[in-house]
């Protein structure tokens, strides 16, 4: 296989591992403050995230690398086009982070309360900017001979790229409400486990749209197939939902959401992001790339580091699989 | 320009809170180590207190780093492109080398005190430490790389610079001693902080853990001693390779306009603002010729020569950076970094054999923390602004670099919106920093988990490092 197609496939893979873990932190940050009942709750809420969110995001800021280092075109034309949307991605991102570790430096009800806000508008932003990117690069937006975008904010907010952004929120919403009734115990169980059929529902009819919108548009009978399948496991998930299996109903909503994204790559290859100004102004993965040379000792890298990373995530989330309990026991002041 | 003002603004900001990080990891490590050899309760308290201002640091420091892996495209597209092929390949490392292992061995120590056993909890703070570490050397040598480009050829073709030699790119010299000069001044960053906590708790609070508090003083300020030296020592090499790789710089640094053998170095002047009339200056002779070249007759090349010689080497311009911002920087890093140095010499004088530090020492203890950050920030604009106007030295023009598709008016919103958005959380952080030292040391409950705790009672959850 060409270095580029490996490559291709690699970022494919950061993607798929950022939107599967730190789309639960999403839906889980969007939760707090209306699941979360009462402060034991919440601070339960969080705890399911504590000690994993740090290293799901991680994902993201290595697929950005990743993507500089393979594919410099594509993250020079990608990250200076799709510039405000981005802007308000990291806001969102670092007003979540500095929330979440915040929230509970101090007592203070108005303080706590006041976090929970942020961390729920600060964990919607990305979930729903990230799905609108992703539908306006395979979609293509207009890019001009210099490979540069020629289009502005309100290009990207068109109904297929907000499409897009439904399904991505929603999806990380059924995903984070799944994770809470697999990690959490008694009644904030019980009402996660409860809401994911109805928003689930809503989810697939959305995400179906989407992708076979996407798969009409620019998709291969392998990419359609995927498609079908992701939608296949979500279904799946949810049912298992239903009989209580929730770690079936979360490998099913984990593996959607993989799925979902390899669907979308497979329809996007072999361009990284089709120009709709003229084809011949696209990006593709071989006049985007770097030097074979490049491409090869990032080959090398990441053969030997990806499986170690994997492994000690893993292990964490082995460390913490118990579920949290809500410690109600001599409670707020 | 503005571009420039945002990148600036971002990673100064980043800056502040990334040597913390570093050195706080190893302090954190360093005390639990001593919990865990000795067994004393008060090791792990002091564990727990440094560890909960380390992670108010790190959250600042993690989220900040984002937007320096997404800046260079949506600001720098040019420069992206350019560079990509060299530059890029470090950035995905540190990823995926480094900020998976810090991050993720963090939340295992966070809340992995009950579910770990006492050594491999321990060995999750010292993985953190040195993942930290280790992302430190790859940024800086990508870094280093732009001050000083090895292992790569232009391809006039493609429009981009290509890697050649990828070790020579991780074994560049300028990165070989850039690296033991910022990770010792991390050190001197933390020192700092301990001391001047320590000692602000031991003046104002004379008799609470009096012990405790005088053992972090102590450490913090010999941490701050020995690694000024390694500062020290390491910037005077760092000096000598940047005369021999930008010259320049140098001169600037001096604000040196002819070439003089052998030439002086002032400590202080006042001047014409173009810098070629001196009205008032304090000079010592010699001296910059040794800081430029080993010797105190060396010769220093001047900024009208090397202006020539550039012009002559890569066509007509301007190639001489910001002279009043190089010289002032350059002094205002060594002094205050000697100043800290200093206050930690009085202080450990002044805490022998159970006394302490007598008049003026509070003042100084609640300065302290703010001369080596002070010198950082200086030390990062003296070495950007100083490379000026090259983004990547002898290569690439800073004005060539920027992104030509974003708009002044989208640039001017991000930049205002971080610095706004970075204020805010700023003040939010110093906040919990003082209400953190305020509340003083936390109990040891060694047989519970800082989780439990943080359940136990809501004083004592405002004091819990897990959620």
């Amino acid at each position: 296989m060409e270095l580029t197609t490996i490559w291709f496939a690699l970022i494919a893979v950061l993607w798929i591992g950022y939107f599967v873990l730190e789309g639960f932190d999403f839906g889980v940050g969007m939760l707090l403050p209306i699941l979360g009942r009462n402060e034991p709750e919440r601070r339960a809420i969080l705890r399911t995230i504590g000690p994993v969110w740090d290293g799901n995001e991680v994902w993201v800021i290595v697929a950005g690398g990743a993507t500089f280092a393979a594919f410099p075109e594509w993250y020079a034309t990608l990250f200076s086009g799709f510039y405000l949307p981005l802007f308000l991605i990291l806001v969102g991102l670092i007003v979540r982070g500095v929330g979440i570790e915040y929230r509970n430096k101090r007592g203070a009800v108005a303080w706590r309360a006041r976090w929970d806000t942020l961390i729920a508008i600060s964990s919607f932003l990305p979930a729903l900017l990230w799905g609108v990117a992703f539908a306006n690069i395979v979609a293509g937006v207009p890019i001009d001979a210099h490979r540069n975008y020629t289009g502005n904010l309100f290009t990207l907010l068109n109904p297929f790229g907000l499409l897009g952004g439904a399904t991505t929120l929603l999806l990380f919403l059924t995903h984070g409400l799944v994770f809470l009734a697999l990690k959490t115990e008694g009644d904030l169980r019980e009402r996660a486990n409860r809401l994911v059929t109805p928003v689930g529902l809503v989810t697939a009819v959305v995400a179906v749209a989407f992708l076979a919108w996407a798969n009409v548009q620019t998709g291969t009978a392998i990419s359609s197939v995927v498609a079908v399948v992701a939608a296949l496991c979500f279904v799946g998930g949810l049912a298992a939902n239903r009989v209580r299996r929730e770690g079936w109903a979360f490998l099913g909503s984990a593996v959607t959401i993989g799925l979902a994204v390899v669907s979308l790559f497979l329809a996007l290859f072999p361009e990284v992001m089709p120009s709709s100004t003229d084809p011949a102004f696209s990006l593709t993965v071989t006049n985007a790339s770097s030097t074979p040379y490049t491409l090869t000792i990032m080959t090398v890298v990441a053969v030997i580091f990806t499986p170690i990373v994997l492994i000690y995530q893993g292990w964490t989330y082995w460390t913490f699989r118990k579920r949290v309990m809500v410690q109600r026991a001599k409670a707020q002041p | 320009m503005l571009s420039r003002w945002q990148f600036g603004v971002t990673t100064v900001y980043h800056f502040l809170f990334v040597p913390l990080t570093i050195g706080m990891a190893f302090a954190t490590a360093g005390f639990q180590t001593a919990w865990y050899r000795t067994g004393r309760e008060q090791y792990l308290r002091l564990t727990r207190f440094v560890g909960e201002l380390f992670l108010i640091n790190f959250a600042l420091g993690v989220v900040t780093g984002i937007v320096q892996e997404f800046q260079f495209g949506m600001n720098w597209s040019s420069y992206s492109r350019f560079v990509g092929d060299i530059f890029g390949a470090p950035l995905a490392i540190e990823g995926l080398l480094a900020f998976f292992l810090e991050s993720t061995f963090l939340g295992l120590w966070i809340f992995g005190w009950d579910r770990l056993g006492k050594g491999v909890h321990l060995a999750t703070i010292w993985i953190a430490a040195v993942g930290s570490a280790v992302s430190a050397y790859i940024i800086l040598a990508a870094n280093a790389w732009m001050q000083h480009p090895v292992g790569y050829e232009v391809n006039q073709a493609a429009g981009r610079a290509e890697l050649k030699d990828f070790f020579a790119v991780v074994t560049n010299v300028t990165a070989l001693i850039t690296f033991p000069h910022t990770i010792a001044a991390a050190f001197m960053t933390t020192g700092a902080l301990l001391t001047g906590v320590a000692l602000w708790r031991l003046l104002r609070h004379r008799t609470e853990d009096e012990g405790a508090f005088r053992a972090i003083a102590k450490a913090g300020a010999t941490m701050l001693l020995v690694s000024g030296l390694v500062v020290a020592v390491t910037g005077d090499m760092q000096g000598k390779i940047m005369t021999d790789q930008q010259p320049m710089k140098m001169a600037a640094a001096e604000a040196l306009w002819n070439t003089e053998q052998p030439a002086s170095f002032s400590l202080f002047t006042i001047g014409t603002l173009d810098g070629s009339k001196d009205v008032f200056s304090i000079r010592v002779p010699n001296v910059l010729s040794f800081l430029a070249t080993g010797d105190f007759n060396g010769k220093v090349e001047g900024i009208n020569e090397l202006q020539a010689q550039e012009v002559a080497k890569y066509g007509p311009g301007d190639y001489t950076p910001n002279t009043p911002v190089t010289y002032w920087t350059f002094r205002l890093m060594i002094g205050a970094g000697a100043l800290a140095a200093l206050a930690a010499l009085w202080f450990l004088v002044g805490l022998r054999k159970g006394r302490v530090p007598g008049r003026g020492a509070v003042t100084v203890a609640i300065l302290l923390p703010f001369l080596p950050l002070a010198a950082n920030s200086f030390a990062w604009l003296f070495t950007e602004v100083g490379r000026q106007p090259w983004i990547v030295f002898g290569l690439m023009p800073t004005a060539a670099a920027v992104s030509p598709t974003s708009t002044t008016a989208e640039v001017l919103l991000t930049l205002v919106g971080f610095t706004v958005l970075y204020g805010a959380l700023a003040v939010v952080m110093a906040g919990l920093m003082v209400r953190r030292v305020r509340a003083g040391l936390p109990e040891a409950a060694t047989d519970k988990t800082f989780e439990h705790e943080a359940e136990q009672e809501a004083a004592e959850a405002e004091l819990g490092l897990g959620y």
